[in-house]
């Protein structure tokens, strides 16, 4: 039962960096109806920008509160040089321009940082375990993941769903020229989802950074799981994204966790370990089918 | 008019006397290992062990001077093969050394062998098919088979008397054949045995789970740098370094303890070669090697330092004649050079026939983390496939 526990949130935590990362991909999505591949970019300047921050000033929470402002600038400074072009632009062109983008971050990071990638400890106040049920210890930096990621949630929730920009930003995503002939400034409001998204990618990498290693292109393999969870969860749909990153963070942790085992009933234990991944992979990609075939639009995306 | 020609001439004639003396001229020695991304400094700790090697040698082999082409595999199989390719056909070389990584050298091991019919000497990677089915008369090893170092540390825990085990390993060909290797001498019980995403799978908090309820006597894995620095760590952030002591083979040396500190302190591994061996030329090399760089060098380095030693001793042997590739590979054989490890012998499949030790995870004099050698855990090892290779 603890072991259960345990590994569901396993599944949550990762669910919730990788929610973090989609947020900002189904906002510029739905909203400016941008496909952005140099998302996954973002993540990875969040993280290379903590680095600099938290060995600048020796404490991670410093570092990272300076990192995010600071990924929030190159986001909105990214808008408003580049990415503002490609709106009028249709698909192909953006997938091509914004992967120009990632080979532009890559080289611009090994120049700057260079080659070798860096690492970022966990903070030492996190660095034992804490007792999420007496007897049941669970690793503190992660506990800290889940507490953040999902106090992000909320407050994008509340964010969305109660102030003035949330308003617009569901407006921009169901009928972005109705706004815009409404006489809302929708280049400032374009802007500052792009720079929110930026945020949440960046806060997503510096997080991911201590378990798992600050390199260039760290952002490219989880982008494609990114796109993955706004298409189950309907594009634009912050609601949906954070429902998918769920559903996917699940079955990636019982892809390792439990298939191996149901697995070696049947196969020698090596074929079935090195199978039971490569199943959950394949299973992720089997939801969003079936989603698409459900619901063409995803869980939560909006009826045309 | 005349004067401005001479000039012109001159300046000609100078320039060509300063051209390097030709291809034909120097030993040219391709290097092909990991030079970008996180795994990076393993590269860096190879290619300052060949500069080492090379200074030592005083910069020339046979009178002629060492010419080194290294080449970034960014950790990339289909990379290291194309720059594998061109290291043999446009760069000419005569030697490819290097590979850290099994699947990268696998993917480049017939473009170099067998289309360039060029000389290729593994400084780390050890695939077991190399060993034995595709066992290859221009393939020599300085490092080991890769079940090898494992099956050392299985015959140590069996001495040791650790009742059950639980091994992790990546999955990928490496990764299977070491965690064979320990399956293959470990006699206690196997509690389980899981094999993770690689190279993109730092996050063990699955596994390590997993491990928190099999309740193993210990945990055995293979997780080079950056993974195993993720390894380690996060074992210490799961609390499992309190109840379950871990053992470990290429995942704990000199180029990941910076980053893993003190969580790693006395935690036991295997390896062929351990920066204390008593021999004069591995003293000289490790002095050497703080003394420029402030750190330890790993085994990584030293058989890369080996690699570039076995050619030289071939070369010298033919007075830098290399033209003739069957007395090249038959000098070569004779492995007759100083190895950082002592000396060795190579096995009918050219690898080499060599000890092993147990190190443990201690801090020196200076408080800096480093390994020592603790016990001796195989003598003359040879690999567990030489008798499924064609050469005899």
């Amino acid at each position: 039962m603890d072991y259960l526990l345990i590994q569901v949130l396993n599944g949550v935590q990762l669910g919730l960096l990788m929610f973090l990362l989609a947020a900002g991909l189904t906002l510029t999505f739905g909203i400016m109806d941008l496909v952005n591949l140099a998302h996954g970019s973002l993540y990875m300047v969040g993280a290379y920008l903590a680095w600099t921050f938290i060995t600048w000033t020796d404490s991670f929470v410093l570092g990272a509160l300076l990192a995010l402002p600071a990924t929030f600038v190159v986001g909105v400074l990214l808008e408003m040089t580049v990415v503002r072009r490609l709106y009028a632009r249709d698909h192909l062109d953006q997938v091509l321009a914004t992967f120009g983008l990632i080979l532009f971050f890559n080289d611009l990071v090994r120049l700057v940082w260079g080659p070798a990638g860096k690492s970022i400890a966990v903070p030492s106040f996190l660095s034992h375990t804490v007792q999420i049920l007496p007897g049941v210890p669970y690793p503190a930096y992660r506990f800290a993941l889940i507490v953040v990621g999902s106090l992000v949630a909320l407050l994008l929730a509340w964010l969305v769903a109660r102030t003035r920009m949330g308003m617009l930003i569901r407006a921009g995503a169901s009928n972005r020229r109705m706004i815009a002939a409404l006489g809302v400034n929708i280049e400032l409001l374009f802007s500052l989802v792009f720079g929110l998204g930026a945020v949440f990618a960046g806060l997503a990498g510096l997080m991911a950074a201590p378990i798992a290693s600050v390199k260039i292109g760290m952002g490219d393999d989880i982008l494609i799981l990114a796109f993955v969870i706004i298409v189950i969860g309907g594009i634009g749909s912050i609601k949906g994204a954070f429902v998918a990153a769920m559903i996917v963070g699940q079955i990636d942790i019982v892809g390792r966790a439990f298939l191996p085992e149901l697995l070696k009933a049947f196969l020698p234990p090596a074929s079935a370990s090195a199978a039971a991944p490569a199943i959950s992979q394949v299973l992720i990609y089997v939801l969003m089918a079936a989603v698409l075939v459900w619901r063409p639009t995803g869980l939560f995306g909006q009826r045309t | 008019m005349t004067a401005k020609l001479f000039g012109s001439a001159t300046i000609a004639l100078a320039a060509l006397a300063l051209q390097p003396a030709g291809a034909q001229q120097s030993v040219k020695i391709g290097f092909v290992s990991t030079f970008s991304g996180p795994q990076a400094a393993i590269g860096e700790d190879m290619r300052r062990s060949v500069e080492l090697a090379k200074e030592h040698l005083g910069g020339k082999i046979a009178g002629k001077p060492i010419e080194i082409v290294y080449e970034d595999d960014q950790f990339k199989p289909d990379v290291g093969k194309a720059r594998s390719e061109k290291l043999v056909q446009q760069d000419k070389v005569s030697f490819v050394a290097g590979y850290i990584w099994s699947n990268v050298l696998l993917a480049s091991l017939k473009t170099v062998t067998d289309e360039g019919d060029t000389i290729l000497i593994s400084a780390n990677a050890g695939p077991s098919q190399i060993a034995g089915e595709l066992c290859n008369k221009n393939y020599f090893s300085t490092s080991w088979q890769n079940d090898q170092t494992p099956m050392a540390m299985g015959d140590y825990l069996n001495t040791k008397g650790v009742k059950s085990l639980y091994v992790v390993g990546p999955n990928y060909a490496a990764g299977k054949d070491m965690l064979a290797g320990v399956k293959r001498t470990y006699k206690g019980k196997l509690l389980g045995e899981d094999y993770t995403k690689w190279p993109d799978q730092l996050d063990f908090s699955a596994e390590l789970t997993k491990i928190a309820q099999a309740k193993p006597d210990g945990i055995f894995i293979f997780y080079p740098g950056a993974h195993g620095v993720q390894f380690v760590k996060q074992w210490v952030q799961a609390g499992l370094n309190k109840t379950v002591p871990l053992y470990q083979v290429f995942s704990i040396d000199a180029i990941t303890l910076p980053q893993q500190g003190e969580a790693a302190l006395g935690t036991l591994g295997a390896q062929e070669w351990v920066n204390d061996l008593p021999n004069e030329q591995n003293k000289r090399y490790v002095a050497d090697f703080k003394k420029k760089h402030n750190v330890y060098p790993s085994y990584y380095g030293a058989q890369s330092y080996d690699a570039i030693m076995l050619i030289a001793s071939a070369a010298e042997a033919l007075k830098g004649d290399l033209s003739n590739k069957d007395k090249v590979r038959a000098e070569l054989k004779k492995a007759n050079f100083k190895s950082l490890r002592g000396d060795f012998k190579f096995n009918t499949n050219q690898f080499p026939i060599q000890n092993f030790y147990i190190q443990e995870t201690v801090k020196d004099a200076a408080g800096m983390m480093t390994v020592k050698t603790i016990a001796t855990a195989v003598k003359d090892g040879k690999d567990a496939y030489y008798d499924k290779c064609s050469m005899k």
